[in-house]
């Protein structure tokens, strides 16, 4: 094939979803030359399902991608339509917030965000395959022929490779929404020697708001306290539009039930492994056959459309039967589909067969980020192209990889299960997964990662300042509070039994008083006032750091035994057919994930602790070797 | 390298007079200090023994006499701090004295892991790391091989059961944290936490007290003999006793003092019930009376039956077979060197599927083959042991109470109201400390039980 040069680059990212937009923006902001190739320049960072972002652990990730210096915290605090804090009611550790979004208005925002940074050439494109030499990534073709030249590529195609749309009996070649699907780059791939699996997830009807009958249904309003994924945001958006809550009931299960066969999902004709977390409406009738109903959030895909996106009835059945189902529901009678859901079958990469920073094992240069790795879900993309992005632009910059752990991030969880665990169903982070969920909360995102993101040179200088200026505050107050005593003053007794304690019976610390489960920060520090007023994030930190303090203690001891593991590294040269003793299920998996560290090995499934015992020794023993090897 | 201290019985159990308890690591004299009661350990020059008392520190009872040596680091075999405690031989006892190690704070040791230490700190020459993995690995499928076939069946499916209801309450909690939106899932109160964990504490307390192997753990194999007078129970119990050094103790409480002697059968530990009866009227059944002999039958794990060879079959003793239907039983038919009076093929259909077990015992004939049968009764299988079996027993007393305190912090967490994830920590652990029991691995079952028992997702 002739090709002609069209140009060099040091990063190239193919796609320009969730996953691709941070890749691409990471890479350039820290310096690389980086070129952007998306099918399409009008759909970039496109909701192709639910118009929402956040959620339980989602949420966290938004916030953790803001703290590392990612984007996707800040665009949709420009283009929200409604925000909440979930989970109010239960502990520090799981609140985190979800945003609705206006879908057409985070495309253009996030536009506007690549077309104005340095480094960063955007351009519409269709990929078809790799320039890779000698297992080195070397750059990309296009279908018109363009050769673009780059040391490393970052693919974000998500379900975009061999993308297969199903409704009913109607399959045909797509990407999501109708969008031309990339057939030729993933059978490239397959002939790089790269393993792929088949996934499949599905997207519900759209509807016209104009045909919905909402006095049938319950309002979900916002929230009108101004609350904001990014740590930079300071204008709040209290103009909030509400979601709609109804319910599917039996009329609805039994057209299901009817129509069971003609659905893609059981007429067999879907291949690929679908989501458990994420099931089609079919899915939910056949396996929980006695819930007498189920429900269906109605949530508006913008101000500017009158398009609602009905979540709960994700569904792979024939048009005219999602029709007639969607008729039982309240409120959706007389509903007019504009679109129908379908189910969509993709390739995605086995996620094992990439290092922790996403590069692949058998190709130098090559990464893969977001939903080609098995994740769904627009954070879970993000947050792999940011590390993706990273860690490719580090590579051009000669920096150490970051890899964050277990303990200093969900994206550090999602990424560690990816790479060593691998996964048989479409990955969603679900904040279960987490260790050390105490430790990786909604609130501390910034103090755990802000300076990760200013070293590798993310994060600016002036919201470094600001940050180290929180930091030290929370510190001093959390001091000073462990060195105050309060004896049992009137004021003192009557503030206690104000909040429904019982009276103190001597003098105690500030801090201690706090760890009653019935004070409040702001109610000690009534009795004992800090210097100044406190901003409420600061107060908000103290207040959890002393209140939960035995419990912090007991994970950070946890994180201490999980580092030590983490810290013994496994060299690249570890020849595992040379480990006497060790299982040999144990051998193969060694072998496949091939583990940085001793830590991470003990995460491989089939690997037990006494195979963890012996890759100790051996390891030990490599190095006793060598070092008697320098001496003579 | 490793900083935690760690313990194991380091010598063969139940075959010397002597058993070491071995604890190496930075706090091994600091730990053994806290339970010796002689001179100040930590004040000891490296490389000298000591005799002393070790004293439970919560009840402070006298738990053994005993010599104990401190040797610091580096000239040890790990190059830690060591300390070995010399005890009795018996199980029991050296089981005593682990334990009480193990409760000052002191981790059980994986299987092979103080030659792992050693190897580690360079202690083992390059040469024999092979030998080293080779050890690791023998040892620990041995212990996993033991610690199935110790694991009672019953016990684990409680076990099971008490995962399960913590697991479904665990998914329930993750649920209304991961789909707070999910109005259809009822939701996890702390009230509602607190009844289902005081019922799997309830257990867990029960199981410490009575599970099987706990209880065989701390008291022995609790062993009747039974059987008419004259079919020689007292020379079987003095051959068992003469055989195996015995340990006998007071049990005081009942009117008269019972007397229970502990006797090692090939690592077996037996605690020989109502010993003193036997010996005083050879006939147990006469003279406490058939309610007593019900009771003693009932508190045992194992009948020794004993017949006579050179007398028939009577209704007493088939009356005697009734009365042990469906319990552990060796049945010994004594006195071979007689004439044959007893009716063999009527015997085996009554024996059904127990051992039948010849013996002359006054000619010391058949001894070896009872004790073969009795240790083939414990371990479900031909197995050779030594102190394997007996430290995956430890194993799990030691888990159990961990998991215990777990839920003691769960529910301490719910009384001072903290938010239920944060409960939760403690829960999840309590479910991951069982799992370790029976050998179920962590992460996935929660995350299946999750999806199966809601329906969930847009």
């Amino acid at each position: 094939m002739s090709t002609f040069d069209a140009g060099h680059y040091d990063v190239i990212v193919i796609g320009a979803g969730h996953a691709g937009v941070e890749a691409g923006l990471a890479a350039a902001r820290r310096g690389a030359k980086t070129l952007m190739l998306t099918l399409n320049l009008d759909m970039i960072a496109f909701m192709p399902c639910n118009p929402s972002i956040g959620g339980p652990a989602k949420g966290i990730v938004v916030r953790e991608i803001d703290a590392l210096g990612g984007e996707m915290a800040k665009v949709i605090d420009k283009t929200y339509i409604q925000m909440r804090l979930l989970n109010t009611r239960k502990g520090p550790a799981v609140r985190a917030l979800r945003a609705q979004a206006d879908k057409h208005l985070y495309v253009q925002e996030m536009k506007k965000v690549l077309e104005n940074t340095e480094n960063l050439t955007l351009r519409q494109g269709m990929v078809k395959e790799l320039i890779v030499e000698d297992g080195q990534c070397k750059g990309v073709v296009t279908e018109t022929k363009a050769a673009y030249y780059a040391d490393n590529v970052i693919v974000t195609t998500g379900t975009f490779m061999r993308g297969k749309v199903l409704i009913g009996d109607l399959a045909y070649e797509s990407g999501p929404n109708n969008q031309r699907s990339s057939t030729k780059l993933s059978e490239h791939l397959e002939e790089l020697g790269i393993e792929m699996v088949r996934f499949k997830t599905g997207t519900p009807m759209r509807v016209n708001s104009h045909t919905i009958d909402y006095s049938k249904t319950e309002i979900q309003p916002g929230e009108d306290v101004p609350r904001a994924f990014s740590y930079e945001t300071t204008e709040f958006i209290m103009d909030q539009v509400p979601c709609w809550l109804t319910y599917t009931n039996e009329h609805t299960h039994k057209i299901i039930d009817d129509n069971l066969s003609s659905s893609a999902m059981y007429s067999g004709m879907v291949k690929g492994t679908g989501p458990r977390y994420c099931p089609s409406v079919e899915d939910k009738i056949v396996r929980f056959h006695d819930k007498p109903r189920h429900q269906v959030f109605l949530e508006p895909e913008g101000r500017n459309t009158e398009e609602v996106y009905v979540q709960g009835l994700s569904t792979s059945l024939p048009e005219g039967v999602q029709k007639e189902m969607m008729e039982t529901v309240p409120g959706l009678e007389n509903a007019e589909i504009m679109r129908a859901g379908y189910a969509i079958e993709y390739d995605s990469v086995t996620p094992t067969q990439l290092w922790p920073t996403l590069e692949l094992k058998a190709i130098n240069g090559l990464f893969t980020a977001g939903q080609i790795n098995g994740t769904s879900g627009y954070e879970e993309a993000a947050a792999q192209g940011l590390m993706a992005g990273i860690n490719a632009a580090g590579k051009v910059l000669g920096t150490e990889p970051v890899i964050l752990d277990r303990s200093q991030a969900y994206i550090g969880v999602m990424m560690d299960d990816l790479v060593t665990k691998g996964t048989d169903e479409p990955y969603r982070l679900l904040t279960s997964r987490a260790e050390y969920r105490l430790i990786l909360r909604h609130d501390n995102a910034d103090l755990r990662l802000t300076d990760i993101g200013y070293d590798i040179g993310l994060i600016s200088e002036e919201r470094y300042t600001k940050f180290q200026e929180k930091k030290q505050l929370i510190e001093e107050e959390i001091k000073r509070l462990e060195s105050v005593m309060l004896k049992p003053t009137d004021e003192v007794q009557t503030a206690i039994e104000q909040a429904g304690g019982s009276p103190l019976k001597e003098a105690v610390r500030a801090s201690d008083l706090l760890r009653r489960p019935e004070m409040k920060y702001d109610a000690v520090a009534e009795l004992t006032k800090p210097d100044k007023e406190l901003p409420e994030d600061v107060r908000e930190q103290v207040e959890i750091h002393l209140k939960y303090s035995g419990y912090i203690q007991k994970s950070n001891e946890q994180i201490e035994r999980m580092r030590k593991m983490e810290n013994k590294k496994i060299p690249d040269d570890i020849d595992y057919d040379d480990i006497h003793g060790i299982a040999s299920e144990a051998r193969d998996r060694l072998k496949e994930v091939r583990p940085l560290s001793v830590g991470q090995a003990s995460r491989v499934s089939g690997v037990n602790p006494a195979d963890v015992s012996i890759l100790l020794v051996y390891i030990e023993q490599g190095k006793i070797a060598k070092v008697s090897g320098d001496e003579a | 390298m490793d900083t935690d201290t760690i313990s194991a019985i380091s010598t063969p159990v139940g075959e010397g007079a002597i058993a070491i308890v071995r604890l190496s690591g930075p706090e091994a004299v600091a730990r053994a200090n806290k339970i010796f009661h002689g001179k100040e350990l930590e004040q000891v020059a490296s490389h000298t023994i000591h005799y002393g008392k070790l004293i439970d520190p919560k009840s402070n009872e006298l738990v053994e006499e005993v010599m104990v040596s401190v040797m610091r680091a580096p000239k040890t075999f790990t190059r830690e701090d060591i300390v070995e405690i010399n005890c009795h031989g018996g199980l029991v006892s050296v089981n005593r004295v682990l334990e009480l190690v193990l409760d000052s704070g002191v981790r059980l040791a994986e299987p092979g892991e103080f030659t792992k230490r050693a190897f580690l700190n360079g202690r083992i020459d390059l040469s024999q790391a092979e030998a080293v993995m080779d050890l690791i690995r023998a040892k620990t499928d041995r212990a996993m091989n033991v610690a199935l076939k110790q694991m009672d069946g019953r016990l684990s499916q409680l076990i099971q059961q008490l995962r399960q209801q913590l697991l479904e309450t665990v998914a329930q909690v993750e649920v209304n944290i991961d789909y707070p939106e999910y109005d259809d899932v009822e939701e996890m109160t702390n009230e509602l936490m607190i009844e289902n964990t005081k019922k799997v504490h309830q257990e867990i307390e029960r199981l410490l007290q009575t599970a099987k192997q706990g209880k065989i753990l701390r008291e022995g194999l609790g062993t009747a003999i039974v059987g008419r007078p004259n079919v020689g129970k007292s020379s079987l119990m003095n051959a068992l006793v003469h055989e195996n050094k015995a340990i006998v103790t007071e049990v005081p409480g009942t009117t008269r003092d019972v007397i229970e002697e502990y006797v090692n059968v090939r690592g077996v530990p037996l605690r020989l019930i109502d010993t003193a009866g036997i010996r005083d009227t050879e006939d147990l059944v006469e003279k406490i009376g058939v309610e007593r002999s019900r009771q003693v039958l009932q508190e045992a794990d194992l009948i020794l039956l004993v017949l006579n060879y050179g007398d028939e079959l009577t209704e007493e003793d088939e009356k005697l077979f009734e009365a042990v239907q469906g319990m552990d039983v060796i049945v010994i038919v004594n006195k071979t060197d007689l004439p044959r009076k007893l009716d063999m093929d009527r015997l085996h259909e009554i024996a059904g599927e127990h051992t039948i077990v010849n013996t002359a015992i006054i000619e010391e004939e058949g001894i070896d083959q009872l004790e073969t049968a009795i240790s083939e009764i414990f371990f479900e299988g031909d197995l050779d042991t030594g102190d394997m079996t007996y430290v995956s027993n430890v194993r799990h007393v030691q888990l159990l109470n961990q998991a215990k305190e777990a839920l003691e912090d769960a529910m301490r967490g719910m009384e001072e109201d903290m938010p239920i994830d944060i409960v939760q920590i403690d829960v999840r652990r309590t479910w991951e400390l069982l799992g370790e029991i029976v050998g179920d691995s962590v992460s996935d079952s929660l995350l299946d039980q999750l999806f199966s028992q809601f329906c969930l997702g847009k």
